[in-house]
């Protein structure tokens, strides 16, 4: 992008977020322009269409007060750039960048393009360092490893809120003692959940190690598209320049998708399911892709996305195509919630795809593995004869069915539903897993190798 | 032969002055020369959809004609390459252009500098066919064999003595029957959308051996067939194919990771190479060729990217190899196909996707097969594809799971409840189906045993008893079930538990060689009639559960391949025993 800034007022038509400049020629695709409104108010937007006579432009600050005669517009050139430095950190800022903690702006390090650039396949750096958040449905059978992308799956009226910010109080990584820090983008959330978060960071005294982006739920809602951009511009530098280890707390993707949604729908795009534009795959993927280590740098990125289902449906199209991106997810379950459980974390559809490589022997313990899945299959198992007992009752089961039972409620009260409290050690949330597998005679824990059922299942028997 | 952009939307990129160009002519595109192909024309407007990141391009900037198709370089040097969608080599593209891509790289796919030791096998006169040898070549352990190209015919003028050459570097020349000499190299050119010839499509008969029970005992596919793994996210389509890449029985893998996780490119880069091939000792990634656009790279690339790998599929199977082709996931081509079929504004079909959909599916798959290659040597090769397909939610109803199944062969569907209850791999027994059994039959008999068939019969058979018992036991409980249904029960739990489950994490279990799962097979048929057998005699089945037997055969997968004959015997003695049968069974 090279050519310098000119300015148009020939705006020809204003549309939902969309304007229509006619007459510039040469205005570059996903340039940024400088809309000047009527009454000296300035916006941000991004040529998203460019032709030959005319350019379509996204207004990120929204167009109510545009009009067709007076409203002028500057094509800067440049593509969608931010401002880095080391200063970033313990700042507030909205969701396009500006101060919002009363401080001024940030005195320029480098000046970097939003978009990013997709690392190298063959740069990446496997993820295999565990991070223990010390939540034992996590820490135990879905396993985060530092580098991964790890979705929140939740539901109004669920806490996923408290259990994000638990975990960014509580994660830390075996045996390591290196830098980290938090970036906190927000899109579309409300007063409230901006303030709990604040005061968490605040109250731990997180902030001085945290970067914050917040578009508020009445803040322009095309602002949300570069939200997270923002967010993942600014733990790029942190990670890959400063060689820290930054976690991504990003919430809410669904209002993110909305955003694209209703962008898309004003450009009368065809749409794929629900509205939804057919490259929502493509666009969430440039967000969540942006997580990873890199071969030879220090630092490393691990993003902990917040996806609320709409009507708890996993199968609605921003969960879907998620969880298609992502490296597994955190589903929360409203039943759990229902039942005083905390975390409600629902562990059957959960999933860590990078588990096996962060846990075992060196890592974390060698029964690890084994244990987790042994807790799953009798986990699954007890949920079915759950369904099944409300037919017939607990009559008809067998002595091994009724031990699956016991099993299954003491798993979900005391294994999952450890408190609001401290966290559990990786080694603590074993033991536990043990002292619930002691309901089961050795033969029948066949996910485990005799060697190590020989070793854990007898010590410290009650 | 300049055109000028005269719109920008995404990877779309309208240009005019384009009168004369052809479809699907490469071109490049604005003053960074990016990459693009014509994928529509109008009058003298071409529409391309560009293979990099269109941020910056504006109105005015030149497009330069290319005049040849999208094509991939084809010679030895591919083997063991990391490439993105169009064959851009991604290892160099890091050593020189740092972690991160930059846009606008032009580097070649094949090292222009590297030599290799060629051994002439044509001589100076001989007949020159496409499909000759001309020459080899050691790639790795393999024999790289130079074969005239296409469209070249007439006598070899020359042919060079052995020595080392670069690709580049003539090795023959053909005089052709007008008159004209021309120079041959190594290095060949093909155009990606175009399949390559063959003398004849043979009727595939050897099943692909992937050391994945539930596949080469119960689904099998062949050498030359296809296959679609279709599952909801986390249901393991990924390790399924990666399982496939490493242990499958082919000669060659070419592996397209089309739109899907860097970091899974990552896995396969770090244990690729660590691993070796169980027939031939040497890593993995010697006999593999690795296609990665990810998710996050420029979508129009994640079109292509099936394209270039079936095409350097059919290179080597030209050659007379059997080729494994791995696409994960064909949803995210078929998701790019429906992106820039909305760019172009084409009127949708099925939820958005183009009408063309069906045939691109159709076509891409119809280039698997087993064939006779051209030429006097006659020699066959094989093309396997194996397609992962992602349905929105699961839902199998959806296009691109349903126009997939309307062209494979075998269906392994994955299971969302079998997953999450951990039962890896998670292809459900009742729904998958495979149309090859017939033909891989005389491949068991010879290298398994005669029974293979009735056996898997008998298992598949009691697998179904269970399915449909399932829903009686919901209604009334298992316990009033008369005792030979209960022992349908129990048998079909043992087959799901010891045979069905295989850990692809566990370091025996994660590849069965045939002999193991055929006596695998036989233990467990051999239990289920003994305990048939006992019933009638009026045991109970509760009795024969707890016999020590049943807990013996949990344990049969991750037995030391070695260490599996005698424990396999002790087995059959003491099962013997436990039913009161004579002294060893059967042997």
């Amino acid at each position: 992008m090279t050519s310098p800034a000119r300015e148009y007022t020939s705006v020809v038509r204003v549309s939902g977020p969309l304007m229509v400049v006619s007459g510039v020629g040469d205005a570059a695709y996903g340039e940024v322009v400088e809309v000047r409104l009527p009454d000296g108010e300035k916006r941000l937007g991004q040529v998203l269409e460019s032709r030959t006579d005319i350019a379509v432009i996204q207004v990120f600050g929204g167009t109510q007060d545009l009009d067709t005669d007076i409203t002028s517009v500057r094509f800067t050139g440049e593509p969608l750039r931010m401002v880095v430095s080391p200063e970033i950190l313990g700042r507030i800022f909205d969701g396009s960048a500006a101060p919002a903690d009363g401080g001024g702006a940030v005195i320029p390090g480098k000046i970097v393009d939003i978009s990013g650039s997709p690392i190298n396949p063959t740069a990446r750096a496997f993820p295999e360092d565990c991070i223990e958040t010390g939540i034992s449905a996590i820490d135990g059978m879905n396993t985060l490893v530092r580098g991964q992308k790890l979705p929140i799956f939740s539901g109004a009226g669920l806490p996923h809120s408290r259990l994000a910010a638990q975990i960014a109080r509580q994660a830390r990584v075996l045996r390591d003692q290196e830098e980290f820090a938090i970036v906190f983008g927000a899109m579309g959330i409300t007063n409230e959940e901006a303030r709990f978060f604040l005061n968490e960071f605040e109250e731990t005294g997180a902030l001085e190690h945290a970067v914050v982006f917040i578009n508020r739920a009445d803040d322009p809602a095309i602002e949300r598209i570069i939200t997270p951009r923002l967010a993942l511009t600014a733990a790029e530098y942190l990670a890959f320049d400063l060689g820290m280890h930054v976690l991504v707390i990003l919430q809410d993707i669904t209002a993110y998708c909305e955003a694209l949604r209703e962008v898309s729908a004003a450009r009368d795009e065809v749409p794929a399911r629900r509205g939804y534009p057919g490259y929502m795959y493509t666009d969430l993927a440039s967000v969540f892709e942006r997580a990873g280590r890199i071969h030879g740098r220090k630092g490393s990125i691990t993003q902990l996305p917040i996806i609320s289902m709409p009507d708890d449906d996993i199968t609605h199209p921003v969960p879907d195509l998620t969880g298609y991106i992502t490296e597994g997810q955190i589903v929360l379950s409203r039943d759990l919630h229902r039942k005083g459980v905390y975390p409600p974390i629902d562990v059957l559809p959960s999933l860590s795809r990078l588990m096996s490589g962060g846990i075992g022997e060196g890592k974390t313990r060698e029964d690890h593995g084994g244990v987790s899945d042994q807790l799953y299959a009798a986990y699954a198992k007890g949920r079915r004869l759950e369904s099944l007992v409300t037919v017939i009752g607990e009559e008809g089961l067998s002595e091994a069915d009724r031990r699956t039972l016991a099993f299954t409620a003491r798993f979900e009260k005391e294994f999952i539903g450890q408190g609001v409290g401290g966290g559990r050690t990786v080694d603590e949330t074993l033991d536990a897993a043990w002292d619930l597998l002691r309901l089961f005679p050795g033969e029948e824990l066949n996910r485990i190798s005799p060697a190590l059922i020989e070793k854990y299942l007898r010590r410290e028997a009650p | 032969m300049t055109g000028r952009i005269i719109r920008i939307t995404g990877p779309v990129v309208e240009a005019d002055g384009m009168r004369g160009a052809l479809m699907y002519e490469l071109v490049h595109a604005g003053t960074d020369a990016l990459i693009g192909e014509i994928i529509g024309l109008a009058e003298d407007v071409a529409t391309i959809q560009v293979y990099e990141d269109t941020t910056g391009i504006a109105p005015g900037e030149p497009v330069e004609r290319t005049g040849a198709p999208l094509s991939v370089e084809l010679g030895p040097g591919l083997l063991g390459m990391v490439y993105d969608g169009i064959q851009r080599p991604l290892e160099v593209i890091r050593n020189e252009m740092g972690d991160f891509i930059i846009r606008g790289a032009t580097l070649p796919a094949l090292d222009r500098r590297r030599t290799y030791a060629f051994t002439p096998v044509a001589e100076a006169g001989g007949k020159a066919v496409p499909g000759t040898v001309i020459g080899t070549v050691a790639e790795g352990r393999f024999v790289h064999r130079i074969l005239v190209p296409h469209g070249t015919e007439g006598v070899f003028a020359s042919v060079a003595g052995a020595g080392e050459y670069t690709v580049m570097d003539q090795i023959a020349a053909v005089l052709s029957a007008g008159g004209s000499e021309v120079p041959v190299t190594m290095l060949r050119r093909w155009p990606v959308r175009v399949g390559r010839p063959f003398a004849e499509k043979l009727r595939p008969k050897d099943p692909l051996i992937t050391g994945q029970r539930i596949i080469d005992s119960f689904f099998p596919i062949v050498k030359g067939g296809t296959a679609a793994v279709p599952g909801p996210f986390g249901a393991g389509k990924t390790v399924v194919q990666h399982q496939l890449a490493k242990w499958s029985d082919a000669d060659i893998i070419v592996y397209v990771g089309c739109g899907e996780r860097g970091n899974e490119l990552a896995d396969v880069l770090r244990q690729f190479p660590a691993l070796s091939d169980p027939r031939s000792g040497t890593p993995l990634m010697d006999r593999t060729v690795l296609i990665g656009n990810t998710s996050n790279m420029p979508v129009a690339a994640r079109e292509a990217s099936v394209y270039t790998g079936i095409t350097i599929a059919e290179y080597y199977r030209d050659m007379g190899y059997d080729v494994a082709l791995m696409a994960d996931s064909t949803s995210r081509w078929a998701e790019a196909m429906r992106e820039i079929s909305g760019r172009l504004e084409e009127m949708p079909g099925e939820h958005g996707y183009p009408a063309y959909l069906a045939s691109r599916l159709a076509g891409f798959y119809e280039r698997a097969g087993k064939v006779r290659v051209l030429g006097p040597s006659g020699s066959e090769g094989s093309v396997s594809v194996i397609g992962a397909v992602s349905p929105p939610g699961g839902d199998f109803s959806e296009p691109v799971t349903q126009n997939t199944l309307r062209v494979v062969r075998v269906f392994w569907a994955l299971d969302a409840d079998l997953a999450h209850a951990r039962h890896f791999p998670s292809i459900n027994w009742l729904t998958s189906y495979s149309l090859y059994p017939d033909d891989v039959q005389g491949w068991w008999n010879a290298h398994g045993g005669e029974e293979w068939s009735a056996m898997r019969g008998a298992m598949m058979a009691i697998l179904q008893k269970e399915g449909e018992l399932e829903e009686i036991v919901h209604l009334v409980g298992p316990d009033v079930l008369p005792e030979d249904d209960k022992l349908a029960l129990h048998v079909a739990g043992i087959i799901r538990e010891s045979f069905l489950i295989q850990s692809a994490f566990d370091p025996v279990d994660t590849f069965c060689p045939p002999e193991k799962q055929y006596h695998m097979m036989r233990l467990i048929t051999d239990y289920a009639r003994y305990g048939k057998e006992a019933v009638e005699g009026g045991r109970s089945v509760a009795e024969i559960a707890s016999l020590p037997v049943a807990a013996r055969l949990a344990r049969l997968g991750s037995m030391e391949n070695e260490a599996f004959t005698e424990y396999f015997e002790e087995t059959e003695r003491e099962m013997a025993a436990a039913f009161g049968k004579g002294a060893g069974g059967r042997t």
